[in-house]
């Protein structure tokens, strides 16, 4: 399967990653190369097997779960410490470049 | 304690020395800033430290001090300096993943993995350079420019852990904290001429690794020697509530089985060592595989059985390993946008050019390609050809091992990596940088223990051998590894 | 008009807040209206190396919910990251479930306006994270994010597309919503976020099988909020068809101060989310005793309960609507009703003297001082003739300071019926002389004062005489002298 220029301005797109044009071409061609060496796997015989993940050797245990009543974790410096830009105690980004629905949350 | 003594000392001497008072911990932290002044290991020459606060660090000796004055026993690290690889939390030194992403960056919270070391009385010294969110396998990756190898300053030392592997191996601290998903830890430590050893997946927490995949990374420790490597895996080994994916099994001491060449001539009498054929290839450098072979003498004068065994599927571990890990990292950096932390870019082109504009400034080359390509082989119709089949095959790679210690192998013996540390600079294509890691990824994939020594010296280059052991079975692997450390002697720097 | 030739298909995805006390996947406290970003972590907040780890409770609540929607549940479940970009998401992604939710196959029974049952099939119910909040009109030309909320545990309920109205999507919300408050897994507000709908719309002829394009419908702030969306969509959909053109699969936001809904600007491109399992998480295991146990803990459902009401007692559909509404007053109402086996007096004192006394004092009928035991054992008494009603009253008022029963104040209190002749003899004579004008009166024939009359007797024994006795006294003394 070969990856286009096409394809590659689209995954940029859903990774947020501007790729300049003058890299473009580079980028395809290394993720090409890269792909390349992953056709073997489609040549493998894996079998039908249930759902396992490491470490395979024990039935697997779900995954552990919290008392309700655990509490915060803490932290040593506040938000306002590290966060780019806050005010009265939000975090503040540029509003959607789209934006003039009410909406409060995406998707 | 002279200036030439310090870097002789393992971690045991210095929390002897500081408990029983003969040394100060404030005297053990000056010796180890002396000695990376001494060395070079600043930013302008071996680039091995990028973060450290001399003071704050003698602050720490001064509370550590006071608490041993005060105390019945001091930690098993008491004094004990410790340096710590970027992309692990620390409180008051930076957290960057040497990334520009994240310039700046101050954890307001601290690695599990740290604070059982400081529970214990070691004091962190400085922050080491690394590749770019741990995604290398020289630490030229970095946005601070390439760690230069001790042994020989033209040449990497390997990475991703890089600074890490050379802030031991220049005698600036006993023990260094790394993290591998790929084989980060021994390849440098094969590199440098160090001990580098990773625990099985799960045994020690990665609340606080800033995580690159998920299912593959494991904090890791290098050191001198086996005796101060399997000492911080112990005190960092053990369950952990703020890490769904650590085990709780209890940890068994991993020294108790070390014996002495004096009291016991042949230590290793009953176990039997397995040498997979796959990592002998007929092209292996041949300085390697003479160095592997004498260690496999050794190990024999030493008692042990040695038998050939095969893990059929190692030569599609470099696919599966660069499939799953590029689409896990793809997914954990996404939290990089520069909206909670980090420098901003600024943008005029609203949210989404924020976004763009801090991603494509913050991420270096490396680090984008892989994101490219893990969220290509996320993407809509290339899941199930890719990541499900990769993680497939990683179920056939994991079977190697648990098949063949099934059958009564206790520890497998390999080279660690195909070549010596190479010169910087001269890999530039992407996929052959990635075969460094040919002989290491399976056990990250496999989540298996695994741990590079230092086994000999090719063209003046240190060889690293490899020990591999079951899940939950560091104590073999130990225990092996410090048996032929002991045979070896210093032979294993010739 | 083209509205009768089609039919509308409706499919719900309900998001629901679970009532837990700290999120999903860290221990920050998961109350709303908290100071912005007061409830945050290095988990919550995604700072680098932060790892997720399950809430029990939540667990908890989700099957509870899952076992009362009839789903199954399946023992081994997955959760997936959902990959996508947005500033209250701080990870990047939400960590939700998709390949293997929690319950699959369930269903919900609604009465429909024409009286008949219909079941809504319930295709699955799975755990999410909830995300923060963008505020976009706090301060100009920026957005202001509130991580508060985020990680906030959620169920998704997504039903089939088996509504076929505006009402009855309305009449699912309100019964989904009950249900969901009878099993206190949620406080199920939509004006305070704690329970979300998206719908699903799409037209087709009546009698086609086949299903319509869909467009879907967000943005809806209430439940007729949701009813006028449908009906909206719909007729806009059928005018499309009406004019042979297609109606395209697009995502609309609702405008309840316009009455329309119009295309969501910020879906620029569909989304390609990317779901993997998630790997930070092992796969979340139930054991089957634990299920059974959490079946079995399930209280009896509206639907099921209204039902047997009645069955066993006389009373008007809407006072069982009213006793049924809440689930602490159906347990009330039922305890005093059976004890009693007087439902309409049960009905009676629970909506007038209890109300009243819960209106003035405040507070909850979970906390209420009068026991449901003691309530029917006043009502027993009353029925026995131990009590009048005016005195049962004074005692009812004694038992609600005092939370003691009303046997021992009755009888603290002397509030007890007397009904010795001698006693209300006495007391009748009294009466007769201090109202001379209404005895002569009655006396000499006008039975209609004998009510008055029985009434001073009343006031003075203090409610405590029996009227029936007074009345025949009185009755005997106008016949005979």
């Amino acid at each position: 399967m070969a990856v286009t220029h096409d394809d590659v301005r689209h995954i940029a797109e859903l990774a947020r990653l501007g790729v300049s044009p003058e890299r473009l071409d580079d980028l395809v061609r290394e993720l090409n190369g890269i792909l390349m060496h992953m056709e073997v796997l489609a040549q493998v015989d894996t079998g039908a097997g249930e759902d396992e993940s490491p470490p395979f050797d024990r039935p697997p245990a779900s995954t552990p779960l919290r008392a309700d009543s655990s509490g915060p974790i803490p932290m040593l410096l506040p938000l306002e410490s590290f966060a780019p830009s806050t005010r009265d105690g939000f975090i503040i980004v540029p509003r959607l470049a789209s934006h003039d629905d009410p909406i409060e949350s995406a998707p | 304690m002279s200036a030439a003594d310090f870097p002789t000392l393992t971690a045991d001497m210095i929390a002897a020395r500081v408990r029983d008072g003969t040394t100060s911990p404030a005297d053990i932290v000056r010796a180890s800033f002396a000695r990376a002044r001494g060395v070079g290991a600043g930013r302008d020459q071996l680039n091995i430290i990028l973060w450290s606060d001399e003071n704050a660090a003698l602050e720490e000796a001064e509370v550590l001090a006071t608490q041993i004055a005060g105390a019945a026993t001091g930690g098993v690290l008491s004094g004990v300096p410790i340096a710590v690889k970027d992309n692990i939390a620390t409180l008051g030194l930076p957290t960057t993943c040497a990334s520009k992403i994240l310039a700046g960056y101050v954890s307001p919270y601290e690695a599990t993995a740290v604070t059982r070391l400081r529970e214990e009385g070691a004091i962190i010294v400085g922050k080491t350079n690394c590749d770019e969110f741990a995604m290398g396998s020289s630490t030229e990756n970095s946005a601070y420019g390439p760690t230069r190898n001790p042994v020989d300053i033209r040449r990497v030392p390997g990475g991703s852990s890089g600074g890490s592997a050379a802030a031991v191996a220049a005698g600036i601290v006993p023990i260094a904290l790394g993290s591998e998903t790929g084989g980060s830890v021994r390849q440098p430590a094969a590199f440098c001429g160090i001990v580098g050893a990773k625990p099985t997946y799960g045994r020690i927490s990665r609340y606080g690794l800033v995580a690159f995949a998920s299912s593959l990374d494991h904090i890791s420790a290098f050191a001198r020697n086996v005796d101060d490597a399997a000492l911080a895996l112990e005190v960092m080994a053990g369950v952990d509530p703020r890490d769904s994916t650590s085990v709780d099994v209890p940890v068994p001491s991993y020294r108790e089985q070390f014996v002495s060449r004096a009291t016991v001539p042949q230590p290793l009498t009953g176990v039997t060592i397995g040498v997979p054929r796959e990592y002998f290839p007929e092209q292996l450098d041949a300085g390697i595989r003479h160095y592997c072979d004498r260690a496999l003498d050794y190990l024999r004068e030493l008692g042990a059985t040695v038998r050939d065994v095969s893990l059929p599927h190692t030569s599609l571990a470099i696919p599966c390993y660069y499939i799953i890990a590029p689409a896990e990292a793809s997914s954990n950096l996404a939290r990089f946008e520069g909206v909670r932390y980090g420098p901003r870019a600024a943008s005029a082109d609203g949210l989404r050019g924020m976004y763009e504009a801090n991603r494509s400034a913050g991420f270096g080359p490396e680090v984008t390609r892989r994101v490219l390509l893990g969220t290509y082989v996320l993407s809509a119709g290339y899941y199930d050809a890719y990541y499900k089949k990769a993680q497939e095959v990683r179920k056939l790679i994991t079977r190697d091992f648990t098949n063949v210690f099934a059958d009564g192998v206790d520890v497998l013996f390999t080279p660690t990596t195909p070549t010596t540390a190479f010169p910087i600079g001269s890999i530039s294509d992407p996929y052959e940088m990635y075969l460094s890691d040919i002989f290491t990824a399976t056990a990250n994939l496999a989540g298996v223990p695994g741990m590079s020594m230092p086994i000999g010296r090719a063209d003046n280059l240190p060889v690293g051998g490899q020990l591999l052991a079951d899940h939950f079975d560091e104590p073999a692997m130990f225990r092996v590894a410090y048996a032929l450390e002991q045979a070896l002697g210093e032979e294993a720097h010739r | 008009m083209s509205t009768d030739v089609y039919e509308m298909v409706v499919g719900l995805e309900v998001h629901v807040q679970l009532k837990t006390t700290s999120k999903a996947f860290c221990g920050c406290s998961a109350n709303f209206g908290a100071s912005p970003n007061a409830n945050t972590c290095p988990v919550c907040l995604a700072l680098p190396g932060a790892l997720p780890v399950l809430n029990a409770e939540a667990v908890t609540l989700a099957t509870r919910a899952a076992l009362a929607l009839g789903c199954k549940i399946n023992e081994t479940s997955i959760f997936a990251r959902k990959n996508y970009f947005y500033p209250d998401l701080p990870k990047g992604f939400q960590i939700s479930q998709y390949d293997r939710p929690l319950a699959t196959g369930g269903g919900l029974a609604i009465t429909t306006g024409n009286g008949e049952e219909k079941v809504i099939g319930i295709t699955r119910l799975h755990m999410e994270e909830d995300a923060g909040k963008s505020i976009h009109d706090r301060y100009p030309g920026i957005t202001a994010i509130d991580l508060n909320r985020a990680g906030v545990p959620l169920v998704e309920i997504v039903s089939e597309p088996h509504i076929s109205s505006a009402a009855e999507a309305g009449t699912y919300l309100r019964t989904l919503r009950q249900v969901l408050q009878y099993l206190d897994v949620s406080d199920v507000s939509m004006e305070e976020g704690s329970l979300r709908v998206d719908a699903n719309v799409s037209a087709r002829r009546k009698g086609e099988t086949r299903l319509g394009t869909k467009t879907e419908v967000k943005n809806m702030n209430s439940f007729s909020g949701v009813e006028r969306a449908l009906t909206f969509e719909f007729a806009r959909q059928c005018e499309l068809l009406d004019r042979g053109e297609r109606v395209s699969q697009q995502t609309l936001l609702w405008d309840a101060a316009k009455g329309e809904a119009r295309i969501s600007r910020s879906k620029e491109e569909s989304h390609d989310y990317r779901y993997f399992p998630e790997p930070d998480l092992g796969p979340l295991i139930l054991d089957k005793e634990w299920i059974a146990s959490i079946k079995a803990s399930i209280p009896e459902l509206p639907p099921a309960r209204k039902k047997r009401i009645a069955a066993d007692f006389k009373l008007t559909p809407e006072e069982i609507e009213q006793l049924t509404a809440n689930p602490v007053v159906a347990e009330y109402f039922e305890t005093v009703a059976r004890a009693t086996n007087d439902g309409k007096a049960a009905a009676n004192w629970l909506m007038g003297e209890v109300q009243a006394a819960l209106n003035s004092r405040g507070g909850d009928l979970s906390e209420f001082s009068v026991r449901p035991a003691d309530l029917a054992q006043l009502i027993n008494m009353i029925r026995d003739g131990l009590v009048s009603h005016a005195a049962a009253k004074r005692v009812f008022a004694a038992m609600v300071e005092s939370g003691q029963p009303p046997a021992q104040i009755a009888h603290e209190q002397g509030l007890l019926k007397v009904g010795d002749d001698a006693a209300l003899a006495g007391w009748i004579d009294e009466v007769l002389a201090e109202h001379p004008e209404e005895s002569g009166r009655y006396l000499a024939g006008e039975r209609k004062l004998q009510g008055v009359l029985v009434g001073f007797v009343m006031k003075k024994s203090g409610g405590r005489a029996d009227p029936k006795r007074v009345n025949q006294l009185l009755a005997s003394r106008a016949a005979g002298g």
